[in-house]
């Protein structure tokens, strides 16, 4: 059977690639295929086209939905495009089922769609570690690893099946043949030591918009990278006008306010490196967010001068990327661009919206190194 | 064809499992069309879902996007499709294959709730193409149909080049939701007379108060009367000028008529709109359509069809169809309740003068008058009504509080969605707002010969909800690539009746 579809698709990457068609390219929205990691729903970007139409506008129309909930609160997961209705979609009977992703499958989706190449090691990558994964079920095994759930559903599914199964007294009795055990596979892994740093700026010019990019960008850095090393360890400093080390939840939750010297998490950074990480044992990440503004230029040759001198050499790439605040000059990355044109180990990034985190994450991570 | 139903047909334990079931669908009183299952590997499925169930359509990119988001999220393992059932006569209907046996058995009582649905419900009458002459039954060749909706465009693309005719469909989906629902039931029109307006005299005489005594002229017809009598004579006579007469809510089919198009572009609008008709109905009747679905493979897998090592399966598969989500209406989920609610309440009596005055919550709990028409009524509901008038009749105050159902918008101050409301009549109403004309805008054509320069006027009738502005704009692009003229639509933007002009270089938007 041959059906036209390889036609349609390739006329429809063709135009998603630029080649055809200039005029739709700006119809192309980031579509989403939705999935979900523990509790937290995650989205794919896939690129989409939207037939522009007379619709009505984002967040103008309401709709229903059933289940818990009081008056005035919040909805958890937003509404599509305020859609109540779901999309009414032009074929019948369609059924989709949503299914929970690993984070590792994550990575892969991520890394398969932003074409991002798997990472150079320069640590020891040559020794393999082994490691007990539970992967499956069995039927033998040691009570300690009982599978209580489909041990309880084989059990229910045999008394219905025989009638012995009162619903008014749901007693359940697993025989012999009904337990299940969890059982494990052996894998190895290689073992590398990573580190990442992320640095933020957390003056009076960055708001809370510019922080939930950084957040979103920093999520998938995170999972991309923990994909390719074992035991990662992720540090975090923020600064304004000096520096200091804090945990994950502050980081991203602090607002101060005042100046921005920026040499100030340069150099917290280069001390925890040189204590901690020995640059000839780990791979080094250092990330660092700012809306580009800096005190002055003397402080920005500073900056100049610890990356050269201290934090490039130890790390493996050292990436800045630059949010677009209302309030920053953005003048910094110009200085690093002017500073380390031919240093491909420097990369910077300008984010203005979230819209172009998934280019900022392929320009980051996009050389494998 | 041939060779794609040769490979395709189901296995014989699959077919003995049809029979099985149609004979128990037959059994409970579903009315159907012959229906053809075929099974299709995940790939196959993927591709006649892209292409909307059918498995020729016109070449267009879209269909390869929908193909690459189905695929994609079917092997990330996201999400896979179950069935799949075309409104044709025979019905066709897909099985995914490698799913359980329990999932095919429910994938087949489903699609034949859908098939009866499909022949008895009035808004898929829309969908028949006649009458066979032989037996009388309904004709409803959309395979064909489609088939050669792709023949046209091909024949096109290949004498005038795929872009050009591509560039042009796109315009028409822009404006492909521009049609008119009741169109169907409205009686059809006349031919274009040329009877009294054309005899009406030139200048018709002003109608006067009649006056007795000359002296009294000046008194019963003083000479603002008069002013405002000539004036509105001269607007009726301008209105009868107008073309349209009445604003026109089928667009598509004004512009068939009307544009000054060549041969292929006609031809092409009309693919689109008669493809735009063929999928209507199915979002006027979501709910229901899912719903007596829903309602009846579950009735008949746990009364029929099932055996008991299979209800445990069945169960889990059902609930996962059943499931809510904060923010969206599931329709499988309000349509089956609904459904079962109205059941009961014809079973019970619960229905009428009496029950509707009455008062006593204990004795409305305790209603039962044994009437037993509760069977009889969903079928007369699934033949006679749509989303709208489903829900506008037969949801109730109980069904909202039980179902938990609320209402929900954007709080603009805490910039995010919350639960508005669980008031019944709130329910009621954003309900129905979202389902009035299956979530579209309400858009006429009002004049095509705005400002006397054979300008293209539509008029967006305003309910509360603003137009997307920027996809707006596109639109009125699209309209004067077919129209040829510049085009306008007047809406209301931030509470400001406004105009939305293109003139074939540049857009403009002010306020009227």
């Amino acid at each position: 059977m041959s059906l036209r579809i390889d036609q349609d698709h390739s006329r429809f990457r063709n135009i998603v690639r630029g080649r055809i068609r200039q005029n739709l390219r700006k119809y192309i929205s980031k579509g989403e295929l939705l999935g979900r990691q523990g509790k937290d729903i995650v989205s794919i970007p896939i690129p989409h086209i939207d037939i522009p139409k007379l619709r009505f506008g984002d967040k103008q129309q309401g709709g229903v939905a059933q289940g818990d909930g009081e008056p005035g609160d919040p909805l958890s997961g937003s509404p599509q495009d305020g859609d109540g209705q779901g999309k009414a979609g032009d074929q019948e009977g369609e059924h989709a089922l949503e299914v929970e992703l690993t984070l590792d499958e994550l990575a892969d989706i991520l890394g398969e769609e932003l074409e991002l190449p798997n990472i150079e090691n320069k640590g020891k990558s040559a020794i393999v570690d082994k490691k007990d994964r539970y992967v499956g079920v069995r039927n033998v095994g040691p009570n300690s690893l009982r599978h209580f759930k489909r041990t309880f559903r084989s059990a229910l599914r045999r008394q219905i099946a025989l009638g012995t199964y009162d619903p008014k007294r749901p007693v359940i009795i697993p025989t012999r043949d009904d337990m299940r055990y969890k059982s494990w596979k052996t894998e190895e892994e290689p073992v590398a030591n990573a580190v990442i740093l992320y640095m933020m700026d957390v003056s009076g010019s960055m708001g809370d918009e510019q922080k939930e990019i950084v957040r979103i960008e920093s999520f998938w850095i995170d999972t991309w990278l923990r994909k390719q090393y074992k035991g990662i360890e992720t540090r975090f400093i923020i600064h304004d006008a000096a520096a200091r080390e804090v945990d994950r939840d502050t980081f991203f939750r602090t607002r101060e306010s005042g100046g921005t010297m920026i040499s100030s998490a340069y150099r917290l950074a280069a001390e925890i490196i040189e204590r901690d990480y020995p640059a000839a044992q780990w791979n080094i990440y250092p990330f660092h967010f700012s809306d580009g503004d800096n005190w002055s230029v003397d402080d920005t040759l500073l900056c100049v001068d610890i990356l050269k001198k201290l934090l490039l050499p130890s790390a493996n790439v050292f990436c800045y990327g630059q949010v677009d605040s209302p309030y920053g000059s953005g003048q910094f990355i110009k200085d690093l661009k002017e500073h380390f044109s031919e240093d491909e180990q420097l990369i910077t990034s300008e984010i203005n919206d979230r819209d172009a985190i998934v280019e900022s994450i392929r320009e980051f991570l996009g050389k494998g190194k | 064809m041939a060779q794609f139903a040769l490979k395709t047909a189901l296995p014989n334990y699959l077919r003995d499992e049809q029979r099985r079931i149609e004979e128990f669908v037959r059994s409970v009183g579903l009315d159907v069309f012959p229906t053809i299952f075929e099974v299709l590997s995940y790939d196959q499925m993927n591709e006649i879902a892209a292409y909307g169930g059918f498995p020729t359509r016109y070449p267009h990119w879209r269909w390869g996007m929908e193909y690459e988001r189905l695929s994609k999220s079917h092997e990330y393992g996201l999400s896979k499709i179950y069935e799949l059932v075309i409104n044709n006569n025979p019905a066709i209907a897909y099985l995914l294959e490698g799913n359980s046996l329990v999932d095919q058995k429910l994938v087949m009582a489903h699609v034949y709730a859908h098939v009866d649905f499909f022949k008895n419900n009035f808004c898929f009458r829309m969908t028949s193409q006649g009458r066979d002459p032989r037996n009388g039954a309904d004709v409803r060749k959309w395979i064909d149909t489609m088939a050669n909706h792709g023949a046209i465009v091909r024949k096109w693309a290949n004498r005038i080049g795929l872009e050009t005719v591509e560039q042009f469909i796109d315009a028409c989906l822009s404006l492909e939701n521009l049609i008119d629902p009741q169109k169907p039931f409205l009686p059809k029109e006349l031919s274009p007379t040329t009877s009294e307006e054309d005899e009406l005299p030139e200048t018709p005489e002003v109608p006067l108060l009649r006056v007795d005594r000359d002296y009294m002229e000046s008194f019963i017809n003083p000479e603002e009367f008069v002013e405002s009598q000539k004036k509105k004579l001269a607007e009726e006579a301008e209105q009868a000028q107008r073309f349209p007469a009445e604003p026109r809510r089928d667009v598509l089919g004004f512009l068939l008529d009307n544009a000054p198009l060549q041969r292929w572009e006609r031809e092409c609008l009309a693919v689109v709109r008669a493809e735009a008709y063929y999928f209507l109905p199915q979002m006027q009747t979501k709910i229901m359509n899912e719903g007596w679905a829903s309602y009846w493979h579950s009735r008949l897998m746990t009364e029929n069809i099932c055996d008991a090592s299979e209800i445990v399966d069945y169960a889990d598969r059902c609930a996962s169809v059943l499931a809510t989500a904060p923010g969206q209406l599931n329709p499988y989920k309000l349509g089956i309740e609904l459904f079962r609610h109205i059941e009961d309440r014809w079973n019970k009596g619960q229905f009428g003068k009496e029950w509707d005055d009455c008062d006593d919550w204990e004795l409305r709990r305790h209603w039962d008058r044994r009437t037993g028409l509760g069977r009889e009524k969903i079928f007369e509901v699934r033949s006679l009504y749509n989303d709208v008038t489903f829900i506008d009749e037969y949801l109730t105050e109980d069904f909202v509080a039980d179902q938990k159902l609320y209402s929900f918008g954007y709080n603009q101050r805490n910039d995010r969605w919350e639960i508005e409301s669980r008031t019944f009549q709130d329910v009621k109403n954003q309900l129905l707002t979202s389902l009035t004309n299956a979530g579209n805008p309400i858009i006429s054509v009002v004049d095509a010969n705005h400002a006397n320069r054979s300008e293209l006027l539509l008029a967006h009738t305003h309910q509360g909800a603003d137009l997307r502005l920027d996809w707006a704009k596109e639109v009125v692009k699209a309209l004067c690539r077919v129209w040829t003229r510049p085009v306008e639509i007047h809406t209301i933007v931030d509470e400001k009746p406004t105009a939305l002009r293109y003139d074939g270089k540049d857009h403009s938007q002010k306020s009227i």
